[in-house]
């Protein structure tokens, strides 16, 4: 069953009212009345793609959204990277490099409470082992921030796309802990959901992290891997993907062959850019934003 | 022994091997008409990547990696298997309708794992 909801359809589901979807100034009344806390998602960096048929910008389009971050009028309190900071390449020391260039440019960034987790093009090549290196920390962790409790899940270190067993068990103790009606927010790279399966776009063991998940009343799941925005339920579980920051991919089955969508020199860096999610009273209010920092 | 009891043993024994054959001959058959396919894996891709098999008839795909773990994933037919190197995996199935099902690798395995993909093609 197609679960999937349009986005106004999603947003009306968040509680915004009408008058503000039919002004189609939604995002600029929703970001004027942010409420208590906004912080960032950035997606699929992909440092070291060099296909100029995708981005001919590919050396400076992660630069241009450092530099568009910092020109927000509104500072986020954190700024997540929900994986595939780096390109994928069969060289460990190339990896490496990657890796460092990448930790380089966002070190620009002027807040630096920077949360980081790896997706598959960092970390499935060997478990995670470079990233652990050059970016540090665990590859899933939960923290805490102003009355909210988020978990980081890997679903990529894993080359089969599983969670595994031990971090299943380790989600199932962490949220033992927690009350039913508490605030969590789950990052994750892959989508937990079967979104489309041909296309590798799932996690093989998702569908228990939701299990688990699902006696929880306030559970919203923020993802990548997909390059593009998507809203998805399951039951009362919202998903949402980010699009990516270096090339945009197409609607799941839209084509035969996944592939990176054409750059459009009509209209350049089309697809790409960041969110910008505010937490206003019990709602998650998004905005989308290009690589220019502009909200779209 | 009396003759007529003499024929009637050489008929039952004569019955006996004749059913022996027949089940011997069905089971040849039987085995004859499941579709056996190697296929081999390696970076990035499959041999052979098109798979023709016949609607209704059993098909034994035998994979094997000519390097790394590679996976195989046909989710329109509900299959897939890991391919570890060293290793045969068997996967059986019995396709129930005609048509072009995709399947891919699903275990990453490097900068081209997007692209190593096939199709199974069930003909009627």
């Amino acid at each position: 069953m197609n679960l999937d909801v349009e986005r106004r359809d999603f947003l009306k589901l968040a509680g915004i009212g009408s008058a503000v979807l039919a002004s189609g100034l939604w995002k600029n009344v929703v970001f004027a009345e942010a409420g208590d806390f906004v912080f960032l998602q950035i997606s699929d960096t992909h440092w070291g793609f060099d296909n100029p048929k995708a981005n001919p910008d590919f050396a400076d389009t992660l630069k241009k959204e450092v530099v568009s971050i910092n020109g927000l009028k509104v500072q986020p309190d954190f700024i997540i990277f929900t994986g595939d900071l780096t390109h994928t390449t069969d060289d460990d020391q190339e990896r490496r490099r990657r890796l460092t260039e990448f930790r380089g440019i966002v070190a620009g960034l002027k807040n630096q409470n920077i949360k980081f987790m790896p997706g598959e093009h960092d970390a499935s090549l060997d478990n995670g082992k470079a990233y652990k290196e050059v970016i540090g920390g665990e590859t899933h962790y939960t923290f805490d921030h102003k009355g909210i409790h988020f978990i980081v899940l890997d679903n990529v270190s894993d080359p089969g796309a599983k969670l595994g067993q031990a971090q299943l068990d380790w989600l199932a103790a962490d949220l033992k802990k927690l009350d039913k009606a508490a605030p969590i927010v789950v990052f994750t790279h892959r989508p937990l959901f079967d979104l489309m399966p041909d296309w590798d776009w799932d996690t093989r063991d998702g569908a228990k992290a939701v299990e688990l998940l699902t006696p929880f009343s306030n559970v919203v799941v923020f993802y990548g891997h997909i390059h593009q925005e998507n809203h998805h339920m399951t039951g009362h579980i919202a998903h949402h993907s980010c699009k990516g920051s270096m090339y945009p991919l197409p609607a799941p089955g839209s084509v035969p062959v996944k592939a990176p969508v054409p750059w459009d020199p009509a209209a350049p860096w089309r697809g790409l850019g960041f969110r910008n999610i505010s937490r206003s009273g019990a709602k998650y209010d998004l905005s989308e934003y290009s690589i220019q920092g502009e909200a779209v | 022994m009396r003759p007529k009891k003499a024929v009637l043993l050489k008929l039952a024994l004569l019955a006996a091997i004749l059913l022996l054959a027949a089940f011997i001959c069905s089971s040849s058959m039987a085995q004859e008409a499941k579709q056996v396919i190697k296929v081999s894996a390696k970076r990035f891709e499959y041999s052979p990547s098109r798979i023709t098999v016949k609607k209704g008839v059993p098909v034994v795909l035998e994979l094997t990696s000519l390097d790394r773990l590679h996976g195989f994933n046909c989710p329109a037919l509900g299959i897939r298997g890991d391919i570890n190197p060293g290793e045969t995996t068997t996967i059986e199935f019995t396709p129930q309708t005609a048509g072009t099902f995709p399947f891919h690798c699903d275990n990453f395995c490097g900068s081209g794992h997007e692209s190593m993909q096939g199709t199974i093609i069930v003909t009627e």
